[in-house]
């Protein structure tokens, strides 16, 4: 890896080397690939050729990074949550503040380098799934401020769930179109995204969302999303003189805990946390943990862990949070997974409602729903750990979005009335 | 490979004409009624596509991603779409048949259980829309193994280096996309359709099918004076979407295949 430039002296905290790289065909191990449509293989193949190029070139970092300081506010804080720790009563719980990037969640670190993509291969026009809204208007912004023009496929469920996205989103300019298919969430409209970037690709980008889909997507949005291990490592070493004992993350289909988590991936004594959305409970049927309950499968391009029936069909998921309402996962967590790397916990409805009410009250910072479902498994672990050890999770995203369905749920709209 | 592809264009080739290629959706809109229907079509078929319904369709417009709905909501399983298939070659011993899907449907079952099976019920070749040949690796053993063709696509947006990789790890058949979209959107340019086949076939021997969007006979001719097969898909799935008999139906859709299959070109059998 050679090539790839030094860490810049503007942006001492970052470094550009690609650990645990797929093979050639995307491979994470037996995971991941490319299983997708004749038509889209040579757009595929030429995001993975303009990545590659882009990467290598220290103009690429240098207007990257200037953007995630100046435009995102990155480098978020590591704040050390002491009210938490000491009501949770064991480890120390520091928190990395992904909520207070611009647009009130971590998917800006992943649009910003895809827009930034797109606009190096001349591409007038960008799509997007979403599911909670946030990639959605993560996606909107980046267009708006890049000027091009942008369509964001959202299933009509979220829709229902995360409407001041959907407004913040038509706000920026970006056209929201509702899908009505399968289970109207985002597993649907990954596929209404797909179905338009086959008859678009010529002029179209498709910023993907997550670390899944077909190579280079799991590639490219991890690498996008590694600033946020980084600074958390550079952050904690500084803050408190080593590294943490655990570092723990939500997955949905595994940005936010790709961005924490690969850091750290080869300091062995760095537990990995990845906290599912278990929904009702494991057991009821209604649930999106797809690394606790699910088997190997092929979906969106890439084989993973799938929540599926004995005959290969994807089954519906649920979760209180749109964006861990997914029925797969990153291939390369699938294969952490696998090796032993991973440790898995999931978080249900109830238990992440009951940790956003928590984090508000005692530290004053309310977290997104996803989030919520990493600090509730967090503290369950930090509860059994000493004080003297140290533990950092992913505040992936600010709760603003999920206000009306947490009152909703709380019944304080009625209460209100 | 499938002695029987190959001996379904020959004839064609012998008669003067292109291969008219069918596709219907197995248990659309019920096993049933999926069974009077694909037999009403095969009939005036050289070969069928018969559609294993998955639960996400990403390939396919809205005319089959519905047919996969109804199938499935109707309890369609991957032992009825073998029984189909079943039925199909018992009554027409000499057409070629073709399971048409995505991965994770075989994947689950494991491919060579499914090759098994799926040569066992007298299908021919497969064609899986998300297994691009590189990732050939996890199916082309098994389906190599019992005898079953392996369906490639090829698009306007293949280069080159592509389409001598698919017609070097295909067989049976090359099945060119007409168009940059999804299944059921409108056909692309006849010329650009024509002038891609003729540059693939300078690369193969092997048969080029065309689909995708051709909805009227008219799009059929034009496309069957310089393939050797024109594929059609949504056109036929619409016929029986109604809430109508299924005998009027079957009845509607074969006048309609007989229809295609007359502008095929060559001698009328």
């Amino acid at each position: 890896m050679s090539r790839l430039p030094e860490a810049s002296p503007e942006h001492p905290l970052y470094h550009f080397d690609i650990t645990h790289a797929p093979d050639a065909g995307g491979h994470f191990g037996r995971f991941g690939g490319r299983f997708a449509a004749e038509t889209l293989m040579q757009p595929l193949k030429e995001i993975e050729e303009a990545f590659y190029a882009a990467w290598a070139d220290p103009e690429f970092h240098r207007e990257r990074l200037d953007l995630l300081k100046n435009y995102v506010g990155r480098a978020t804080p590591l704040y050390h949550a002491e009210r938490l720790t000491k009501l949770t009563g064991g480890a120390q719980i520091y928190l990395k503040r992904e909520d207070l990037n611009h647009t009130g969640a971590h998917k800006i670190n992943n649009t910003i380098g895809q827009g930034l993509l797109a606009r190096r291969m001349g591409k007038k026009r960008v799509i997007a799934e979403t599911g909670a809204g946030q990639h959605g208007v993560a996606t909107a912004t980046v267009a708006a401020m890049f000027g091009m023009q942008c369509d964001i496929y959202m299933g009509r469920e979220d829709m229902a769930r995360q409407m001041p996205n959907v407004l913040r989103m038509r706000l920026l300019g970006a056209n929201v179109i509702p899908v009505d298919s399968g289970t109207a969430t985002l597993k649907d409209a990954v596929n209404e995204a797909l179905r338009n970037w086959v008859a678009s690709c010529e002029n179209t980008f498709y910023i993907f969302g997550t670390a899944a889909g077909p190579h280079p997507y799991p590639l490219l949005v991890r690498q996008f999303h590694t600033v946020i291990g980084q600074e958390a490592r550079a952050q904690i070493l500084e803050q408190a003189g080593r590294l943490p004992d655990v570092a723990v993350a939500c997955v949905g289909g595994g940005s936010n805990a790709m961005g924490l988590l690969h850091p750290f991936r080869d300091d062995a004594d760095v537990r990995l946390v990845a906290v599912e959305a278990a929904g009702h409970g494991l057991n009821s049927g209604k649930h999106a943990a797809s690394l606790a309950a699910g088997k190997a499968g092929i979906l969106h391009g890439n084989l993973t862990f799938l929540l599926e029936d004995d005959e290969g069909q994807v089954l519906p998921t649920h979760s209180i949070s749109a964006g861990l309402d997914y029925p797969g996962v990153g291939p390369e967590l699938a294969l952490m997974l696998e090796e032993g790397r991973l440790e898995l916990e999931a978080t249900t409805d109830d238990d992440a409602l009951a940790a956003l009410q928590q984090l508000t009250r005692c530290e004053g910072i309310i977290p997104a729903l996803e989030s919520s479902h990493a600090l509730a498994a967090g503290c369950r672990i930090a509860a059994g750990m000493r004080p003297d050890q140290i533990m950092i999770i992913n505040l992936s995203g600010r709760g603003d979005k999920d206000m009306d369905n947490v009152f909703k749920h709380l019944g304080w709209l009625e209460d209100a009335r | 490979m499938s002695a029987r592809l190959g001996q379904v264009f020959e004839r064609c080739r012998a008669q003067g004409r292109s291969a008219l290629v069918g596709y219907l959706t197995a248990g659309d809109p019920n096993p049933a009624e999926s069974r009077e229907l694909l037999l009403a079509l095969a009939a005036h078929c050289d070969i069928i596509e018969i559609g294993m319904p998955f639960s996400d369709p990403m390939a396919d417009g809205p005319v089959i991603e519905a047919a996969s709905v109804r199938a499935l909501a109707a309890g369609t399983h991957i032992n009825d779409v073998f029984e189909l298939t079943r039925a199909v070659r018992e009554a027409n011993p000499d057409i070629g048949i073709v399971l048409m899907g995505y991965a994770n449907v075989p994947y689950a079952m494991g491919f060579d259980l499914f090759s098994e099976r799926a040569a066992a019920v007298g299908a021919d070749g497969v064609l899986i829309v998300d297994i691009p040949p590189e990732e050939g690796a996890i199916c082309d053993d098994a389906f190599r193994a019992h005898g079953l063709d392996r369906i490639l696509l090829l698009s306007p947006t293949s280069p080159d280096e592509r389409i001598r990789l698919a017609c070097a790890e295909g067989s049976g058949f090359i099945y060119y996309v007409s168009l940059t979209g999804i299944t059921g959107a409108d056909m692309g340019e006849v010329a650009d359709i024509r002038s891609s086949v003729a540059h693939i076939k300078t690369m193969t021997d092997l048969p080029i099918c065309v689909g995708f969007g051709i909805k009227t006979p008219e799009q059929a001719s034009a496309v069957a004076s310089f393939a050797d097969g024109v594929v059609v898909g949504s056109h036929f799935v619409n016929q029986i979407a109604g809430d109508g008999d299924v005998h009027e139906a079957a009845g509607a859709l074969a006048a309609s295949a007989a229809a295609m299959r007359a502008v095929m070109g060559g001698e009328q059998v």
